[in-house]
């Protein structure tokens, strides 16, 4: 009688979670979880992408039940879906556009990661695991811009699949095994269709293991330095909810904006002629999150060389904890590696933009330049750095980071008196 | 609330992405495009209904020739304002074939508001073999499938000029100098009063090609009314909501000090 009184009292969330532990993990990962106090704007990236990838599941379900992958009626299903299926349009502009979203956010994501230090012990595995999920995003959004079958779907397929033609004797094998065939044709587009289906499943998997990950030390934090004690941080909730809703509000505004007023600014016109065989586009680009990969392809002379540094820049990620061995996480205190962090982003960017233009003259040789900074930047200026830079004074907590930068302007000297 | 995350992911947004439409522009012609000032553009563009449906004139009359429009369908027309009895006579000065009917055989009759576009060839080949080997495009996205868009069109209509001296010229082909390589195999097709307008416009060759080209840019984007009003209505909540959170996360932040 007793036992069925308490039992009747804890309600039916107690009943469920003792069976169950739902609410505790939820209570545990989302309101007490125990956040530096210290986190910036760029911390926000990482709930994004999260969302993002969402809306793209979401969105793309909904697209897959409306479209046909098949090479006659690819291309007219997709119109169908613009113009006759009730707010169809919206759905694939919100795909198309929510790409390009998601690979911004990442690829912000990933910077904020290289600057702060977030691949250094112990957070090694939970850098790799993000990597492998940018792996898997390039995989699924290649084969997702196929798939509308237009002139660059098609002459893109066809350029990037021949790039596994340069491995000598088993390349052309290779091609013909991803074509299904001996030409882009229908399996190509079916299988990607597919895979372009599969994938994404697979990337929520890679993103739970990278919050287990994430959890089991917390987020790093701008200072780099370890949660020393409890005033370091504060609970996940109200403090990061409410911030993450912020920043998630200002970022659909910006998704919003490109959705309704500018859906097509960041696709390539020719996408809307439907493939042909027959004709190839004056130029041939990849989607603009591709565009610095792309153009580490076409520095290089030799193809094969140029594929296998390609396929590297992603790969050499995965070294970065051991290629930067230096024990401050934080470019903030790490005047050199600063500069060189800046430089690398810039040369980015270059890179970016030379992918965009003619492989001819001039950009050839800018490519060459900032393909050996690229690497340059991971193998030899990072280890080089670990070895013998010296760092500028680290605070002696993230609570005394805090209110050193509160004072920072005021009395600069005084910031150390505030340290208990 | 504008911090240095955001700027970044502005700034983001803009130098990766910038490059694609720089490429863009220069896999066009040379040339700078016509710049006319569309009523569709801007965040609260819409069409202007008697444009659209003086250029839909302009398509049956002179495009339609040798032009499709396959993704349209007659009952399509009701956006540009006719009514549904008008659209069953348009549609009805058109035949297709259907069938087969009960004894198997194909049969024409005439086209309903639920049919596409009647184009003006079978197939392909006999497009090419009625037009000196050239494949005269369908048009229904011609506009957003040219760099530039609406402007382009414009200014392909009215680029023609006589050819420049030590220009070599293949057969039958014409110059125009907004066309990428300067030959086009299409004729030039519009001149004065070609068309005779049923609201008393006055068909110069300006208007022709505006009300044409306005045309087209509804082909290509008939969601664009209802994108645009849905967008603005969407930023309006979504600024408001942000505003309000922005609120709330400073007040829920004051805790801490």
């Amino acid at each position: 009688m007793k036992e069925k009184e308490t039992e009747n009292k804890k309600g039916i969330s107690n009943w469920i979670d003792e069976r169950l532990p739902v609410f505790t993990f939820i209570n545990h990962n989302l309101r007490d979880y125990p956040t530096p106090k210290n986190l910036n704007y760029f911390w926000n990236f990482g709930s994004l992408a999260g969302i993002t990838l969402v809306i793209m599941i979401i969105t793309g379900i909904l697209l897959a039940m409306q479209y046909t992958a098949n090479t006659e009626m690819a291309f007219d299903s997709v119109e169908r879906i613009m113009r006759d299926v009730n707010n169809g349009w919206l759905l694939r502009y919100i795909h198309m556009n929510g790409a390009s979203m998601f690979f911004i956010i990442v690829y912000i994501h990933m910077f904020r990661g290289l600057y702060y230090g977030s691949y250094k012990y112990p957070r090694e595995i939970l850098w790799m695991l993000g990597v492998v999920i940018l792996l898997l995003m390039m995989a699924t959004a290649f084969m997702g811009y196929v798939l509308p079958w237009g002139q660059m779907s098609f002459w893109g397929a066809t350029v990037i699949t021949n790039l596994f033609s340069a491995f000598p004797v088993i390349g052309d094998y290779i091609v013909t095994f991803l074509w299904g065939g001996f030409s882009v044709d229908n399996p190509t587009l079916t299988r990607f269709f597919v895979l372009h289906y599969l994938l994404p499943f697979a990337i929520v998997g890679v993103v739970a293991l990278h919050l287990v990950a994430l959890h089991q030390f917390g987020s790093n934090n701008p200072t780099g330095i370890d949660v020393k004690s409890d005033g370091d941080t504060i609970p996940f909730h109200p403090y990061y909810t409410v911030k993450d809703y912020l920043g998630l509000g200002v970022y659909l505004i910006v998704f919003a904006f490109l959705v309704f007023f500018a859906p097509n600014f960041l696709g390539h016109p020719d996408n809307y002629i439907p493939a042909n065989p027959l004709q190839t586009p004056a130029h041939i680009v990849p989607e603009w999150y591709f565009l610095p990969f792309y153009a580490i392809l076409r520095a290089v002379p030799d193809k094969l060389l140029g594929v296998l540094l390609m396929f590297a820049a992603v790969m050499v990620l995965f070294f970065l904890p051991w290629l930067d061995k230096h024990k401050v996480r934080s470019a903030n205190f790490r005047p050199f590696y600063k500069q060189f962090y800046w430089l690398f982003f810039i040369n980015c960017i270059v890179l970016g933009w030379v992918g965009a233009m003619p492989a001819e003259g001039i950009y050839v040789l800018i490519s060459r330049i900032a393909t050996l900074y690229y690497f340059g930047f991971f193998l030899i200026i990072m280890p080089f750095l670990s070895k013998f830079e010296k760092t500028t004074d680290l605070p002696s907590s993230i609570s005394a980071a805090v209110i050193s930068e509160k004072f920072d302007n005021k009395e600069p000297s005084s910031a150390e008196s505030y340290v208990k | 609330m504008l911090s240095k995350p955001f700027y970044f992911f502005i700034c983001f947004l803009f130098l990766f992405t910038v490059p694609n439409s720089i490429l863009v522009k220069a896999a066009t012609s040379n040339v700078d495009l016509i710049q006319q000032n569309w009523p569709f553009n801007g965040i609260f563009g819409r069409f202007d209904k008697a444009s659209l449906q003086r250029g839909f004139k302009v398509y049956s009359e002179v495009c339609s020739a040798c032009h499709g429009l396959r993704h349209i369908s007659y009952r399509d027309l009701e956006g540009i304002g006719y009514s549904k009895d008008e659209i069953k006579v348009i549609a009805g000065e058109y035949e297709i074939t259907d069938g087969p009917n009960d004894e198997g055989e194909m049969f024409l009759r005439d086209a309903k508001m639920s049919d596409k576009f009647v184009g003006p060839y079978e197939n392909d080949k006999i497009a090419r073999l009625a037009n000196n080997g050239a494949y005269p495009p369908d048009l229904s996205l011609i506009v957003k499938a040219r760099a530039g868009g609406a402007d382009y069109i414009y200014s392909l209509l009215n680029g023609y000029k006589d050819f420049p001296e030590n220009f070599e010229v293949s057969e039958g082909m014409y110059y125009n100098e907004f066309y990428p390589g300067n030959q086009i195999a299409m004729p030039p097709q519009i001149e004065d009063d070609i068309v005779e307008f049923d609201d008393g416009t006055i068909a110069t060759h300006n208007q022709i090609a505006r009300d044409i080209t306005s045309f087209l840019a509804w082909t290509a984007e008939p969601e664009l009314e209802s994108r645009k009003s849905l967008g603005v209505k969407t930023l309006f909540f979504l600024v408001l909501i942000t505003i309000m959170l922005l609120g709330v996360k400073r007040k829920v932040w004051k805790n801490l000090d």
